[in-house]
């Protein structure tokens, strides 16, 4: 699923004095079944753009298209719909709920779609198992290491079985080992099939081969790529 | 195993339990007045007109036939006997016939 | 189906979160049944002794005639029983003999009485279980009083008072007429009071206004008045029993308030969390009120089912206390458990209501953010 921007605006506390412009018309056309970075430094708005794109929060003006839905304009029922659906999401700080267990973690996102528990279990039993995790299905997500703690992230994203990946700065908590690793999950995953988003100012991540695509951002405007 | 089974058993068993202390307050009331048939024939026998919950003095023992005018020892009312004194209430105007 | 499976998966991460401060919430969950307990046994046992004393005291006399004098409760003279006259609708009448005495051996009143019908010899006694209990005697054994005389008297004890009838007869000592008369100093041909049987119960009010015209220095006790008598005073008495919980129920409420309402910055970065993965406003707010609901049904069944056996497998052996006051016998006596489905249903009602809306109402407004609000 091709998506497309078209001069895509995002105003924070809007007609207050505080009033600060993130996006400032960006236009982009992300195209499937690739890796695409978003580079930038931080407050640049590659985030609140990848928000955007992942159904998180709603454009102040200007027009996404996911294939062939507008997103903007959908009501939060339907964007969360489609977000469970279409997007996974791995996170900066991995936002793993501790206390839970890696395996309660992973099937979380699915818990609203209510699918069959046994299955529910299989499928992520079998993530575990692909990204070598199995023999910690049990154990509570605080015990776990830094590169253990991104994996069942990234399980957890792929629960739902999405066709697009989305990766806020996910190598930010990782050395450069693990965030080679991380690179290396994200070719497999792409030749799985599907279209990831990462954005990163990290060179690991948008120097590797991997990635297809550096779009630039700097200051909520598209600047290279 | 999930989680949520043991809870669910658990709250089975109880509701289970708490519909069945309702149901057996209403299953058998002609076996409850049976048990009581002991009591009520003592009762009828000897003319008896109060429990005895209150045994620590006289007006508590017999509430229904306590005096009603003397000034403190014998009014319910009277806190000298805690806690019963300060439990009950005294008869109300009218409650105790007439003739006074 | 769906909708079930659903909130099965709520409630399965529901108490894996709950599980997490394990201490907290079983404690929450301890204290709060703790409450419905207290609140419970009060009404179950109140109800149930308002209903047995209701069906036991149909029993009773009708109507009870005491002498006063000087205003006080004073022995009737045999021949009132002819003073009375011809009564349309009185079937029985007779004179009754009774009175306390207080054992200073153990500190107890009993109450003594003249049981004709069991044809005791003057010698014997039939005793209550809890005199046998707190004197530590049996069939057999005797007991004895100081007359009023100063005269000490033996007395055989030939049986004791059915145990199941212990509410009415823990402390009576039945006695044949001499002897109570010998040892009480009750000369002949006085009575303690007169006892009248009344067929029907419409007659009632217009006997007892001729007795009070006849014998202007009598006072007739309704059996009507003692029920409603009663009555009253196990309404009060639950009244006054709620109005000391209340301070415990008020801390409670603040406690659980705080603990229900107060969204802790964990909390919040949480209920982020979910909604970026994919669950919606209505399913945390769901999730939350599973949250309360699991703890305030526990609460309620475990408290009312604690209640319930308190009061009618344990005889509500934590009232003894207050019940018992100074007394030093005490009926050991088990209620025949009956219930209010109303007071239930208001139990139920104000002990899992308020927990749970206090549970949701702060959760709205964070579940109601953005779902972005993790990523910045």
């Amino acid at each position: 699923m091709r998506i497309v921007l078209e001069d895509v605006h995002k105003v924070f506390n809007q007609g207050r004095p505080n009033a600060h412009e993130a996006i400032r018309g960006v236009s982009l056309s992300i195209e499937p079944n690739r890796v695409t970075c978003l580079k930038g430094a931080s407050g640049s708005g590659k985030s609140t753009l990848l928000s955007m794109i992942g159904c998180l929060s709603r454009p102040t003006a200007g027009r996404i298209h996911l294939g062939e839905r507008l997103l903007s304009g959908l009501p939060e029922r339907f964007l969360t719909d489609i977000r469970r659906h279409t997007f996974g999401f791995i996170f900066q700080q991995f936002n793993l709920i501790s206390g839970l267990s890696v395996l309660e973690n992973i099937m979380l996102p699915a818990y609203p779609l209510a699918p069959d528990h046994r299955q529910l279990t299989a499928t992520a039993s079998a993530l575990l198992d692909r990204f070598g995790l199995a023999h910690k299905a049990r154990n509570p997500v605080q015990w776990l290491s830094g590169g253990e703690a991104q994996r069942v992230a990234i399980c957890r994203a792929l629960i739902n079985d999405p066709r697009i990946l989305i990766a806020d700065e996910p190598t930010a908590n990782l050395d450069t080992r693990l965030s080679r690793d991380f690179m290396e999950q994200i070719r497999r995953l792409r030749e799985s099939g599907r279209t990831v988003l990462i954005t990163s100012h990290d060179p690991v991540v948008f120097d590797s081969p991997v990635v297809e695509r550096v779009i630039e951002l700097c200051d909520g405007r598209v600047v290279g790529g | 195993m999930r989680k949520s089974d043991p809870l669910l058993s658990l709250f089975a068993l109880l509701a289970g339990l708490f519909l069945w202390t309702l149901a057996g307050s209403t299953r058998s009331p002609q076996v409850a007045a049976e048990r009581l048939d002991p009591v009520r024939r003592l009762v009828s026998e000897l003319g008896l007109s109060d429990p005895a919950l209150f045994t620590e003095a006289r007006y508590t023992r017999h509430l229904s036939q306590a005096d009603l005018h003397s000034a403190f020892q014998d009014h319910p009312m009277a806190l000298e006997h805690f806690p019963s004194g300060s439990l009950l209430a005294p008869p109300r105007p009218g409650a105790h016939g007439r003739g006074e | 189906m769906g909708w079930l499976r659903r909130q099965r998966y709520l409630l399965d991460f529901i108490l894996a979160s709950l599980l997490r401060r394990k201490g907290k919430n079983l404690g929450l969950l301890l204290v709060y049944s703790l409450i419905v307990f207290m609140l419970a046994s009060v009404m179950l046992f109140t109800h149930a002794l308002k209903r047995e004393m209701g069906l036991v005291l149909q029993a009773s006399p009708e109507i009870i005639l005491q002498r006063i004098e000087a205003g006080r409760h004073a022995l009737i003279p045999e021949d009132y029983l002819q003073k009375i006259g011809r009564l349309r609708g009185v079937t029985a009448r007779k004179g009754r003999l009774w009175g306390y005495f207080y054992d200073p051996a153990v500190r107890a009143n009993y109450t003594l009485m003249v049981a004709p019908e069991r044809r005791l010899a003057d010698s014997e006694v039939i005793i209550g279980s809890a005199i046998a209990r707190t004197r530590g005697i049996g069939p057999g054994d005797y007991l004895t009083f100081r007359a009023h005389d100063g005269e000490a008297y033996s007395f055989r004890v030939r049986e004791l008072l059915a145990s199941d009838t212990e509410l009415f007869s823990a402390d009576l000592v039945l006695m044949s007429e001499r002897a109570f008369r010998i040892s009480q100093g009750v000369t002949e041909g006085w009575y303690t009071d007169i006892v009248l049987s009344v067929s029907n119960p419409l007659e009632l009010e217009k006997i007892a206004e001729k007795l009070t015209l006849r014998l202007p220095d009598t006072r007739p006790i309704l059996r009507e008045e003692i029920l409603r008598t009663y009555d009253a005073i196990f309404s009060w008495r639950q009244g006054i029993l709620f109005v000391l919980l209340l301070g415990a129920i008020l801390a409670f409420v603040i406690f659980a308030w705080d603990k229900a309402s107060g969204l802790s910055a964990e909390e919040r970065r949480e209920i982020g969390i979910l909604k970026a993965v994919g669950w919606e406003t209505g399913d945390v707010l769901r999730m939350k009120f599973w949250e309360g609901a699991i703890l305030s049904l526990m609460a309620f069944l475990l408290g009312y089912l604690l209640a319930y056996l308190h009061v009618f497998h344990a005889s509500a052996s934590l009232f003894e206390p207050v019940l018992k006051g100074w007394a030093v016998l005490y009926p050991a006596f088990r209620l025949t458990p009956v219930i209010d489905g109303l007071q239930v249903a208001t139990l139920f009602f104000f002990s899992v209501f308020p927990y749970v809306v206090a549970t949701i109402i702060p959760i709205w407004q964070v579940s109601v953010t953005d779902p972005d609000a993790v990523m910045r």
